[in-house]
């Protein structure tokens, strides 16, 4: 008999999440993503000055909100015709806000809201060293008080207890790590969770030399945790948990929006030169060029009105919490009709296509250095590893552009809100791809459309009865133990889900199967 | 290996948010979240933190189930710390928390279930104390401060407010160690907003570095130009908070300090009466708040 797996809440992401999981035969057979939680920030935006745009839409997630500002200034540049005219000060700072933000997103995902599924803690109880955070944390389990780290799912922690003991170390050092990297982007967008000097047309902030060298010195101890601490640890998980090279793959086409902007004449978003290129690939073999055209929503089974299949710059958020064969507040993109994935993975195989030399280099020698083939890279340990891979290109890449920041040249140029315009602002953020669509009338926001990651990945199906990336990731995934379905919820927080901007679920009862609510 | 040390349970749950206000509370630095999370944050005192959905390792039923088992065992003396509003439309369906029994619990239930044991309620970020982003017109999901929801539900409770978008750490931390020091801070220690003085006592205004340039007239008209602010938008007039003194991510920078209009994100005005963000606030504002151009 058939056996319903609900996991609500999915913790240790960003925002309010559900999966329920039908299995069947020792294998999930069907599969339901659902988040939790509806803002309608779309509607909130109606009728507002367009610039605002920039400071709203930050905070649909305090985790990501340095990308959202990139696309959204994005957008209202494209929008106020000076998309080519950004002073390259502040183009650069740009990449400087966004790529700091990539670095505290990535270790944060892979220590905090990762590691717990795969590193005991409570080895640390039997530590005997000096160390003074290790210490502390065996003082504060000799307490007793567990939370907030029990309970969790048991039975599947392979790694000895002084790896273990490290692992639990680094994920302390994680901590620092990612608050470092959130100063490094605060020295020029003035404070963050939610930074302050992104504005349309380019940054308020001046680029000097102590905040250039505090940067860099900030920066050479996070280059210094990604190749020491980082990727060994990625390569350590990898090596104790290999059959997750086998497990959670999604469905095979990658969609990248491209990010950092390395030409800021080119107008075209869909074109210009960045560090990740713009493209889809499709079978993880047939790279073709970005065209956002091909980009539409649908609703079938969401919890709005409308029509299937429509662009987002002509798409309208028409709520509707009992529409019939709704079972979810994310809207379905889709490229070409087809289902894609977006995150750090796809970036790193649609640059690997598209030819990116570092991009190449650094994965081809990534798969050597882990004994697989590319293909195993769809998978729930290849996300991790592509994370890895873009924490170090970021990190590297900044290294070079914050020297490139020219004192005292402008870091803004001037511009005018015109009575009636379009805009769209595309870019990936550490989740993937991220759009923005704007239409302004009297000057004021008509209509604010956004796609975020977590909708391409948290998708429910579509009109097509295309089921979602993450619903696909999870099917015919053998479960051990219905009780400890520790194997969904690797897979689910593989991609590092974002709840905040994109699943704005409310479910329905499922199929009457012999429910058993576990965990 | 220590002392004695008593435990003080805390519950945070989150509402209509975007994890901003956790993040924040991530950037501590003396007590860094790893003394928060782990050490006695004053000697012999350590917060428990018993349910947090960022950071816990467990998920689904159990945490729940911790949820409840926390106010049952701990009536009057856990802290309930509470980020994001309350979205009370569509019977609260628009936030749910999780699910117990096989029946989805909504953050509307779970605040209303958790207050009423709870030793005192923190309204942690702007959305949570004044209604903040979500509950900005035509607030679509009816979302609503901790405040207003207590009202209409005739709960009673010990009630802080710590707002900004987010908050700063030191204002989330500092409350509590205030109510490990001190107990619950006292009417006269807080705001006619229920938000310490100690951190929200002083207009921005008067703290602004940039202050001498009003004064003396010298206005920036364009983002990033040198000079006040206020002429393209800058709430700081309107707005209390120690951001000109205390600084944001251990003290680098903020957001006049790069060049950015401050946009009163601790206010109950944010976001609706403090827009537009880059348009200068009108005059009436100004007498109101009693302050003098030159």
């Amino acid at each position: 008999m058939a056996t319903k797996i609900t996991i609500d809440p999915i913790t240790r992401i960003e925002g309010h999440m559900k999966i329920e999981a039908t299995v069947d035969g020792g294998t999930v057979k069907d599969a339901q993503c659902a988040g939790t939680l509806f803002r309608g920030f779309e509607i909130i935006l109606r009728g507002r000055d367009p610039r605002d745009a920039q400071r709203i839409t930050q905070r649909v997630c305090g985790v990501c909100p340095a990308v959202h500002c990139t696309a959204s200034t994005l957008n209202l540049d494209s929008a106020f015709d000076i998309a080519d005219k950004i002073p390259d000060n502040g183009r650069i700072l740009r990449n400087i806000v966004l790529g700091s933000n990539y670095l505290q997103s990535h270790i944060l995902h892979f220590y905090h809201l990762t590691a717990l599924d795969y590193v005991d803690v409570a080895a640390v109880a039997a530590y005997n060293g000096s160390d003074p955070e290790l210490k502390s944390l065996k003082g504060f389990i000799s307490r007793g008080e567990l939370a907030p780290f029990i309970p969790r799912y048991e039975g599947d922690y392979r790694f000895d207890k002084s790896t273990n003991q490290e692992l639990s170390k680094h994920y302390l050092t994680a901590l620092e790590m990612r608050r470092l990297a959130h100063e490094m982007l605060t020295l020029f967008g003035g404070k963050m969770p939610h930074n302050a000097a992104v504005v349309p047309g380019g940054i308020t902030e001046h680029p000097t030399v102590d905040k250039i060298a505090g940067f860099l010195w900030r920066l050479n101890k996070l280059r210094d945790f990604i190749d020491n601490t980082y990727i060994p640890d990625v390569i350590a998980v990898a090596k104790a948990y290999p059959e997750y090279f086998k497990i959670g793959a999604g469905p095979g086409n990658f969609l990248c929006y491209g990010a950092f902007d390395l030409d800021g004449t080119n107008k075209n978003y869909a074109t210009r030169k960045r560090l990740f290129s713009q493209g889809a690939v499709e079978d993880m073999r047939n790279y073709k060029a970005l065209d956002p055209s091909k980009i539409t929503e649908s609703v079938k089974h969401s919890w709005y009105d409308g029509e299937d299949s429509v662009h987002p710059s002509n798409n309208k958020t028409l709520p509707n919490a009992r529409k019939a064969d709704g079972y979810s507040w994310i809207r379905s993109p889709r490229y070409e009709g087809k289902v894609y994935e977006v995150g750090p993975l796809a970036r790193w195989v649609v640059s690997y296509f598209a030819g990116q030399p570092q991009v190449k280099a650094s994965l081809d020698t990534c798969i050597k250095t882990l004994g697989v083939e590319l293909k195993d890279l769809n998978s729930v340990l290849g996300r991790h590893a592509a994370r890895a891979l873009d924490s170090k290109l970021v990190a590297d890449s900044m290294a070079e552009w914050i020297l490139e920041l020219k004192p005292g040249e402008p870091v803004c140029t001037a511009y005018e809100i015109p009575d009636e315009s379009d805009g769209m602002g595309i870019v990936d953020g550490p989740r993937g791809a991220l759009g923005h669509w704007i239409k302004i009338k009297d000057k004021k926001i008509e209509r604010y459309q956004l796609v975020v990651p977590t909708t391409w990945n948290g998708s429910p199906k579509d009109e097509k009865n295309q089921p979602g990336p993450m619903e696909q990731s999870l099917m015919d995934t053998a479960v051990k133990d219905t009780k400890n379905p520790y194997e969904l919820v690797r897979i689910v927080r593989s991609f590092d889900p974002c709840l905040a901007c994109s699943v704005h679920t409310i479910s329905i009862k499922g199929a009457k199967l012999g429910a058993m609510r576990v965990v | 290996m220590c002392a004695k040390v008593v435990e003080y349970p805390a519950i945070w749950i989150a509402g209509a948010a975007c994890s901003g206000c956790s993040i924040s509370l991530l950037n501590a630095i003396n007590p860094s979240i790893q003394n928060v999370l782990l050490d006695p944050v004053l000697p012999g005192k350590h917060v428990s933190l018993k349910f947090h959905a960022t950071v816990m390792a467990g998920q689904g039923e159990p945490v729940i189930k911790v949820l409840k088992a926390t106010a049952k065992e701990k009536p009057n003396e856990y802290i309930l710390i509470i980020d994001g509003s309350i979205p009370t439309g569509e019977d609260g369906l628009y936030c749910r928390l999780g699910e117990i029994d096989g029946k989805e619990v909504t953050m509307a239930e779970m605040t209303k279930e958790l207050s009423k044991d709870a030793l005192a309620v923190l309204a942690v970020g702007t959305c949570a104390a004044f209604g903040g982003i979500p509950s900005g017109l035509p607030n679509p999901t009816v979302a609503k401060p901790v405040a207003e929801f207590f009202k209409e539900q005739g709960i009673s409770k010990p009630l802080i407010n710590i707002p900004g978008c987010p908050p700063h750490p030191d204002w989330m931390v500092g409350t509590v160690a205030h109510i490990l020091i001190n107990g619950l801070p006292s009417t006269e220690e807080l705001d006619e907003k229920l938000r310490p003085k100690a951190f929200f006592g002083k207009l921005i205004h008067d703290n602004c570095p940039r202050r001498a340039y009003f004064d003396a007239g010298q206005f920036a008209k364009h983002p990033s130009d040198p000079g006040c602010l206020y002429e393209i938008g800058c709430k700081g007039p309107y707005t209390y908070a120690d951001c000109p003194t205390r600084h944001w991510n251990n003290g680098v920078n903020w957001c006049i300090g790069s060049g950015a209009q401050c946009i009163g994100c601790v206010e109950p005005d944010f976001i609706d009466k403090y827009a537009p963000m880059f348009e200068k606030i009108d005059e009436e504002g100004l007498e109101k708040f009693k302050i003098k151009t030159r």
